[in-house]
């Protein structure tokens, strides 16, 4: 897919504005990757097939709806919002009780579209909220999104009969009521139903993106003064904007609830809205399909990470870090950056001097994680005496070695890795300068 | 005489202590090219600003086309056909030159909010924007994001911008500034071209770009309307000649 900004030009070639690609290629190229996804998506639980690996589809899949939700409002609304996870955990409490009333018999709604019962639920509360929230952006607007997130938190301590108190509300996925032939006893048949809906969420998204709204939404990102003097009311673009992110991250919470059926008021709290901030960012806020690659990589990260070591957060603290100061682009800035290079057939040019610099990143990479277990064995495990082992290895926290180690590494890594840092950039300069001479 | 466009009768405006506008009344006539000018700090952006809604007024009444604007929000008075530009660049930046300018025809077009209408495939749109690039001379240029344009050519974008809402009443200011001399007569001839048969009132400090293009000229000196007239009569009249024109002295044809 494509950037934000400039996707939409390939069609617009039918007039003057002269462009190098005709209409067809493009929705060859971009209809060929939707369909290969969607391949691979199908075929992926069948590849691995473990408990845990189909547990991480779903939550990725989920986390991709979420995380693009968010990006309807960083990335082209530009509104940083602190409490978007409020909408995704008012979703899964939406659909985990339309879900009990179903099970009651006061209700008949297909189990497949539970999630979009939660998506309308948070639609409503995102009108509201939104209204309130987006009058002005920037600083206030992420003030008060910050502070509903806070009031929804300690309000469900206070509505025990909505929020279910501190153990939260659990349901049955199994209601019996169901479209397809999808019982969902089985976890198999909830990842394709969050596979389904991905997919169309996808595409509502990307597609929003190029109505009038979504094309408002950019422009009061970019300039909300200027938007009132070719009339529009920025607030009502932003409150609108604001009422289908909170929608899509719904249907996001709605996939959750169904997934565990069970959602806690933890779910719309501080610690994933700030997830989901991260994981927008890391995968990239200027190009659609970043927080893609962000949902994925960070899905991936949490739960394979987090099983291997308590540091887990540690970890992902330092990439957001490193993230924002050395690519603010995210994943998805660093790979189009490669675009031209790619288009002129250089890779081979560059690709010398990043496996230069590859040996070192891991060695700085490896200093790294030996200070940080030993610290952590040494302060947070029971017994700080026992053995740690790293990879295999296995030795006292405590004794000199391993210190030693861990600093030689760094410095060591950290010394070659600005060298070899220095040589890559200076292949990327020539290679940049050849492409611009040849006017590729 | 033809319907005013656009009537302020004795409109103030103070910041605080200060009082930057004392008591302005002005008529601009429909159809005619009318300049506003006056030394610097005479108040002449925030008379722009009160006329266009982003300052509220502290008194008087703004009527646009006979029906009252006063203090009416900005999105309101260009609903009613009245498109300003910004003597700083105000563009989308992050966007590209083709979806800034088609931005400003969407409401006028009638998409307000819509999310069922895809902008590609709004032809009368696109084919509209086209044709302000073209007027603009920047359909080379439709692809570029706005931020990496030439300032001249960001300049012109800016106009694009404020004539693709579709409104009778356009008014830019200071569209030449920091322009060179060759960009200037380039602006000025676009300008001339874009305002065909609309309603223009210009902030200008180039007098040459004034007495060009204006069929009437006002001078605003501490926030009073000093003279309005034609070319000829304001630079003329004495007190123009003193207040703002300068100690050297004009040849007057009259």
């Amino acid at each position: 897919m494509m950037e934000n900004n400039t996707m939409e030009n390939p069609k617009l070639s039918v007039g003057q504005v002269s462009q190098s690609q005709s209409m067809l290629p493009y929705f060859v190229k971009t209809g060929g990757l939707f369909l290969a996804a969607v391949f691979v998506a199908a075929i992926l639980p069948k590849i691995f097939d473990s408990r845990f690996a189909l547990s991480m589809f779903n939550q990725m899949g989920i986390a991709i709806i979420f995380a693009l939700s968010y990006n309807m409002l960083l990335g082209q609304g530009g509104l940083l919002s602190f409490g978007h996870a409020v909408f995704y955990g008012l979703g899964g409490f939406g659909a985990v009780h339309v879900m009990g009333m179903v099970n009651n018999g006061d209700l008949a709604l297909w189990t497949e579209f539970l999630p979009l019962a939660g998506g309308l639920f948070s639609m409503l509360l995102g009108f509201i909220f939104g209204f309130i929230s987006t009058r002005r952006a920037a600083t206030p607007f992420a003030l008060i999104t910050m502070g509903i997130g806070e009031l929804l938190l300690a309000s469900s301590l206070l509505l025990p009969t909505f929020f279910g108190g501190e153990e939260g509300i659990s349901g049955d996925r199994m209601t019996g009521i169901t479209l397809t032939s999808f019982k969902f006893a089985q976890s198999i048949e909830v990842y394709y139903l969050i596979l389904f809906w991905m997919f169309v969420c996808v595409i509502a998204m990307y597609l929003l993106t190029k109505t009038p709204l979504g094309q408002m939404a950019n422009a009061v990102r970019d300039n909300h003064q200027r938007a009132q003097f070719i009339g529009y009311d920025p607030h009502k673009v932003r409150t609108f904007q604001f009422t289908l992110a909170a929608f899509f991250a719904g249907i996001a919470g709605g996939l959750f609830a169904l997934n565990y059926e069970m959602v806690t008021a933890e779910n719309l709290g501080m610690v994933p809205s700030a997830d989901i901030l991260m994981m927008t960012v890391i995968g990239g806020i200027t190009y659609f399909f970043g927080p893609i690659l962000g949902a994925i990589f960070i899905t991936f990260l949490q739960m394979v990470v987090s099983n291997v070591t308590h540091a887990w957060m540690l970890y992902f603290g330092l990439l957001f870090i490193g993230m924002v100061v050395w690519a603010p682009d995210g994943l998805a800035g660093l790979i189009m950056r490669h675009q031209p290079i790619w288009k002129a057939n250089r890779m081979k040019r560059i690709l010398p001097a990043y496996g230069l610099a590859l040996a070192p990143a891991l060695l700085l990479f490896l200093g790294v994680i030996i200070l940080v277990e030993i610290n952590f064995h040494i302060s947070l495990s029971i017994d700080p005496e026992a053995p740690l082992s790293i990879m295999g290895i296995s030795f006292r926290a405590q004794s000199f070695p391993p210190w030693a180690m861990g600093f030689t590494l760094v410095g060591v890594g950290y010394f070659l890795f600005r060298k070899a840092g220095r040589k890559v950039s200076r292949a990327w300069n020539t290679v940049m300068a050849e492409i611009k001479q040849e006017g590729v | 005489m033809a319907q005013a466009a656009l009537k302020l009768d004795n409109v103030k405006k103070s910041f605080g202590d200060s009082q930057i506008i004392n008591g302005v009344d002005l008529e601009v006539v429909k159809g005619e090219r009318h300049a506003i000018i006056g030394p610097n700090g005479a108040g002449k952006s925030t008379l722009f600003h009160l006329i266009s809604g982003l300052y509220e007024v502290t008194g008087g009444t703004i009527a646009l086309n006979g029906s009252n604007i006063t203090n009416m929000a900005p999105h309101k008075i260009n609903r009613l056909g009245l498109a300003r530009s910004f003597q700083i660049t105000n563009i989308f930046p992050n966007m590209t030159v083709f979806q800034n300018v088609r931005c400003a025809l969407l409401w006028n077009k009638g998409y307000k909010y819509s999310i069922w209408h895809l902008c590609d495939r709004l032809k009368k749109v696109n084919l509209r924007t086209e044709e302000i690039l073209e007027k603009i001379n920047l359909a080379p240029l439709a692809k570029e994001k706005a931020a990496v344009l030439t300032y001249a050519d960001q300049r012109a974008l800016e106009i694009g911008i404020t004539i693709a809402c579709g409104a009778d009443i356009i008014m830019l200011d200071e569209p030449t500034a920091g322009m060179s001399n060759k960009e200037t007569a380039k602006a000025v001839e676009l300008i001339k071209s874009v305002t065909e048969g609309k309603t223009l009132l210009i902030v200008e400090h180039d007098m040459g770009v004034v007495f060009d293009l204006a069929d009437r000229i006002s001078v605003l000196v501490y926030g009073k309307i000093l003279a309005t007239g034609t070319p000829d009569a304001v630079r003329c009249d004495p007190k123009v000649q003193e207040a703002y024109l300068g100690k050297e002295t004009v040849e007057c044809s009259v």
